[in-house]
Parts: structure tokens; sequence; C-alpha cells
């Protein structure tokens, strides 16, 4: 794998209409206590492959909910979930695990790095779910740090890396498998509005130059702004239309207009 | 997933863990420091009975022979005559010296001396021996002075009575009733059980206590140690007298086995008690790693690792914790008890055994055995707990 490699598997820029994500009539119900608890509603998404999607919403509307299903980190209570044509919904934990591990690069709002580790071995951790080569390793770590900027600092731990190269290293780590789904879960959120501007850039330059797919859940408006659609959730529906004009209706209105 | 794949998985978390133990080293030390107590006691207490055994067993023989009257457990309840003796001389199997067959009869008597340091009297074991006595423990040596002579009003002493009773350095004197006894040599014996006691000549032994001509047991060195069987019918045959025989091995094991049970089972209860008190330490230890590293592990399982490796790295990074108490205990048991010195009744004879405590390698093991298992129980529900813990939820934990 190289830059060019990566910027070869996929088109140049925005997305292929062909769907790299398939939300189907789902819907995911929380028990609190004897209570159940609807937090995602007969929803149905469609996503592009190479589509930048921004998903808004007020705290409890559902969007991580959203975000963890098409990620693979929880199953829906009911409907569909295919991602790059796998139906992950029907998955066991132990397969869902394994999928995450090949197909998902997650960025987490607090980068989540280990704080053992120095860069380039928080970077390596996705390789030891694969039967890389110690070399073929190491290559692919160089080359993700070099995407993110960070080549010099391979060898510095979390602490001793600010904010914003922390969550570089953590973009890197996402990215060294080569997934074709960037999951990020508020990715600016615990950012300067400087920093947050540097790891955005970096997020719409994968997107748009290696054409990675990817799914942000924001609060931030202006973070928002820079994927190519934006989708609101209310009450575990999508209720609102992106800046490209693109009407998202809640899942019980006609499926062609939510695409 | 593979076994590659699940060895690399544990391999990596695994390391980390260990890693991150520097980080955690105060509430890690609450584990090591309450294993390593369980394991130190243990050893410590056990070296006692391993070095007690030792001392009472450690030079027996399965050729050597030891005549009592039959029915007697011990030498202070025996008492043989000149016709017994005779009657060994003649038995079968008997091994033969340049001066005669080698039986060796020996009076025991019992004095009091006061223990170094306490203070207090103990019953030391005063031994009449002769010639054939010295034959028969091969390991003795006089280190000290020289060995007594024969008529006259002398003893040697044993390196462990030495260290362990006053008054019994050579030069010094040793008043016992109307007479007293001048300490011309201390002697070793290979360490074995001889070395707690006081000798003499046999026959100003008897006069002393008026004992005419007898003793109280015969050691018997046996052709080899297949002769055993005959000599004991040929003795329990003969309607002239009425002795039991038994091999030295046998007879010094059961000497040893009531103080070695006592001291194992009282060994045993304090250490269960503190396993107990470790065990909830190590819990609480193995809580508190996980739960610092909640969101990491939740991180590292939305990466694609499964619950197994998060079980077995919290299970080895346990079993480490055991592992470093053992040494720690283990090592702290050595420094401090291997070769301390002490005495003790030998309740078979009701005199004093003196001994050092011994640290052996398989009590090294016990510890190391004991240890795992605390580690192992103190580290299996913090690791199922991790292992099971919301994904989800941990990934959110600031």
């Amino acid at each position: 794998m190289s830059e060019k490699d990566m910027a070869e598997t996929q088109n140049t820029n925005g997305a292929t209409g062909e769907a790299m994500v398939d939300v189907r009539s789902v819907s995911r119900v929380f028990q609190r206590g004897r209570t159940p608890v609807p937090v995602l509603k007969d929803l149905s998404l469609r996503m592009a492959n190479g589509e930048f999607l921004a998903l808004m919403g007020p705290s409890g509307s559902g969007k991580s909910t959203l975000l963890n299903l098409i990620a693979g980190l929880d199953r829906p209570t009911g409907g569909e979930v295919i991602v790059g044509g796998s139906p992950i919904h029907s998955l066991s934990e132990r397969k869902l695990a394994g999928w995450r591990a090949r197909n998902i690069g997650f960025v987490f709002q607090f980068s989540n790095l280990l704080g053992a580790l120095n860069a380039e071995r928080n970077v390596a951790v996705p390789l030891l779910l694969t039967s890389f080569s110690a070399r073929e390793r190491r290559r692919r770590v160089e080359i993700a740090l070099e995407i993110v900027g960070l080549s010099d600092r391979s060898k510095h731990r979390p602490r001793e890396l600010s904010g914003g190269e922390q969550q570089r290293v953590g973009i890197a780590r996402a990215l060294v498998n080569d997934p074709a789904l960037l999951v990020c879960d508020e990715p600016t959120g615990d950012l300067d509005r400087a920093t947050s501007g540097e790891i955005l850039d970096l997020l719409v330059a994968l997107n748009r130059d290696q054409g990675k797919t990817v799914l942000m859940v924001t609060h931030d408006p202006e973070a928002a702004e820079r994927a190519s659609r934006i989708l609101h959730l209310v009450d575990g529906q999508l209720a609102d239309c992106g800046h490209d004009g693109t009407i998202v209706l809640p899942a019980h209105e006609p499926a062609g207009a939510a695409v | 997933m593979g076994l590659g794949s699940l060895a690399r998985q544990c391999q990596a978390v695994t390391r980390y863990n260990l890693e991150t133990i520097w980080e955690r080293r105060a509430v890690s030390a609450v584990a090591i420091f309450g294993i390593a107590g369980v394991v130190g006691v243990l050893v410590a207490v056990l070296s006692m009975a391993a070095g007690f055994r030792s001392v009472v067993t450690g030079q027996a023989r399965d050729d050597v022979a030891v005549v009592l009257r039959s029915g007697s457990t011990g030498e202070s309840a025996s008492i043989l005559n000149h016709q017994d003796i005779q009657v060994l001389w003649e038995a079968p199997g008997v091994a033969r010296g340049p001066d005669g067959p080698l039986v060796s009869p020996e009076l025991f008597v019992i004095i009091d001396r006061k223990k170094i340091g306490a203070g207090t009297d103990a019953n030391v074991p005063l031994r009449g021996v002769e010639a054939a006595g010295f034959a028969l423990r091969e390991q003795f040596e006089i280190v000290e002075g020289r060995n007594f002579e024969p008529g006259r009003n002398e003893v040697i002493v044993g390196d462990g009575a030495a260290g362990a009773f006053e008054g019994l350095l050579v030069g010094d004197r040793i008043d016992v009733g109307r007479a007293s006894w001048e300490v011309v040599g201390r002697f070793t014996a290979g360490g074995g059980i001889a070395e707690s006691e006081i000798w003499t000549d046999n026959r100003i032994l008897q006069q002393m206590y008026q004992r005419g001509n007898s003793w109280n047991v015969a050691l018997v060195r046996l052709r080899d140690a297949d002769a055993f069987d005959a000599f004991e019918a040929a003795l329990t045959d003969d309607p002239r007298v009425s002795l039991g025989a038994q091999r030295q091995t046998t007879y010094l094991a059961a000497q040893s086995e009531p103080i070695e049970v006592f001291i194992s089972v009282v060994g045993w209860i304090i250490v269960v008690m503190m396993s107990a008190g470790a065990i909830f330490a190590a819990l609480n230890t193995m809580y508190a790693a996980v739960s610092s590293r909640s969101r990491e592990i939740a991180t590292l399982r939305a990466l694609g690792f499964s619950r197994l490796p998060i079980v077995i790295s919290v299970m080895i990074e346990s079993l480490v914790f055991g592992l470093i108490g053992a040494a720690a205990g283990g090592a702290a048991s050595w420094f401090l008890f291997d070769g301390f010195r002490a005495a003790t009744i030998n309740w078979a004879s009701f005199s004093q055994v003196a001994f050092a405590f011994e640290v052996t390698p398989e009590l090294l093991t016990q510890g190391i055995v004991l240890a795992l298992v605390i580690g192992a129980i103190g580290g299996f529900l913090p690791a199922v707990g991790a292992a099971r813990r919301s994904v989800i939820g941990a990934l959110r934990e600031q």
C-alpha cells in the first residue's frame, strides 16, 4: 500500500453512486429496567461509496447509536444494516469483531490511544489482527504516519503529543488497514477551533484524495459543513436536509426520497 | 479466529498490560505484597518442618536396624540386657568390622540444660556409646578438641547442641548429680540428629545412672538392606529375647512425623487464612487495573480484538503478580530463615532436637504454585468483567 495505491483503489473525489452503507428500516430499542426505550425508529439510509456524510442532531437523538450500528459495534433490534455488501446485522459477535478489523477505521472523540505505546506502535495495533509480515506492518505504519504528517513524531508517546497530534495518530491508526469506511465519532469534539480545522482538512483530503468513505458524527455545524452531505437526526429519525440540497425524510416516507 | 490470530492478540494485549504495570505500581504492589506475605509465611513455616525432618531422618540408613525392647516406641522406654546384645551379635545378616559384629549398644538419658537466648530449661540427650557406635556413624567427625577417653568423666558435644544450649563449649564442665563432666570435644555427624546430643563412654554412664549392664537401644549395621527381613525374623523367633527391630529410616521417620505434621498443619491453617486476604488484595488490584484501562480495552475491542485475548491477558497479568509475589516471598524467606538455627522438643523422645530451617526447592515450588493459584483466583472475575463490559459505554468514558 502506498498513498498512490490507496488512491487508486478508490475514485478520486466524492461518491460513486454505489452504496457503501445501506441501512434498511432499522430500529434500536434499549431496555432501561423493564421499560423499552426506542432510540432509532424504522430508519433507512443509503450512503454512497466515497461519500463524506455528517450526522448531526441533539444529544439523545440516536446519531451515535446509528454510527455504532454501521460500524458493527452494535446490532439493531430490527431491520438490516449492509455495509460494503456485507449484511452485518446478522453476524455473530466474533465475526463482527473480525469484520470491523478488516473493514472499518475508527476515529474516536478522545483519540483513544494506548498511553504506554508510542505513536508508531499505536498505529500498528490494528495490524496485529492481520497476517502481514513484520516488514509489511512497518511499511504500512510509516505510510499512515506520513499521510497524517507525523513521521517525525513516531517515537513519541501520546502524553508527549498535542491534542491535534494525538488525533492525527488516531486517524493514522484508522487508516493503517486501508479500510473503505472511516467512522468518526465527534473527531473534533475535544479540540480547539484551529486544531479542529486541521483534522477536518485531513478527513476531507482522505475522502477526496484517497477515496475513503467517511461517516462523521458531530455537534459542530462548522465541522458538518465540510462534509458532502449532512443528515439530521431527531428522536431517532432522519429529519432534515443537507447543504447540497438532498432531502432526507423520516423512514416511513417513500424510500426513494431518502437517497 | 485462528490460533495464530489469537496468539498475536494475546501477546499484544498482554505485552501492553505488562508495560503499564509500572504506571499502576501502587495498586499493583498491594497484590504483590499480599501474595509475597503468604508465600513467605508458607515457606518459612514449612522450612521449619523440612529442617526438623532433615535433621532427624537425614542420616538414616536402610541397612541399619534400631533394636528396642519389644513394644517400645522410643529409646527412653526400652531396656536391653547383656543377653539381648549377645543374641544380636550372633543374629543373621549382621555386618562385621575389624573388632567384631557392628552392634552398638547405647544408653540414653536426658539432662537439663538451659537454651541459649531463652534461658529456659530443656531436655538434652546424653548418650553412652562405645567403639561400634562411631563405626556405625560413618560421618562422625571431631571438629574441635578431641574424643572422650573411655573410663573418664569426659563428654563430647554435637555441633547442634553446642550452639543451642548453654555451657556445652569445649572446656566447659557439666555438673550432673554428683558427677562433673568435662567437655573435651565438639563433633559433627553429617547434620543428623546425633548432633543434638552429648556423648560419653557407655560404662561411665551406666555407673553414673546405676544401670548395671543394661542399655536402652542397639544400633546394628547389616550386611545390606536386604538382610533386614531375615534379621528381624531371627529376633522375633528367638525365644530367649523379646526384641523388636525396625529399619533406621522407618524408626526415625516415625520419630519425626508428629512434630512435622503439627508444624505443617498449623502452617497451612495460617497460610489458608492469609491466602483469603491475598486473594481479596489481588481481586482489588485487578479490578482497579481493569477499571483504569476500561476505555483502552474497549478501544481494542472496537478495533477488532475479541473477548478471549482480553480475558487471557488479564489472567496472565494477575499470574505475573503471583510470580513476582512468589519470588519476593520466597527470596525473603530464604534470606531470613534458611539456615536459621532453632531447637524444639522431639515428642517421641521428649528431648530437644537442634535443627536449622531448610528452604528447599520443593518448598519454593509449593510457594510458586500457591501464588499462581491466588493470582488465578484474583484475576478471573476481573478478567471476565473486563471482557463482558459494554464496548460502547466504555469508549465514551473520559
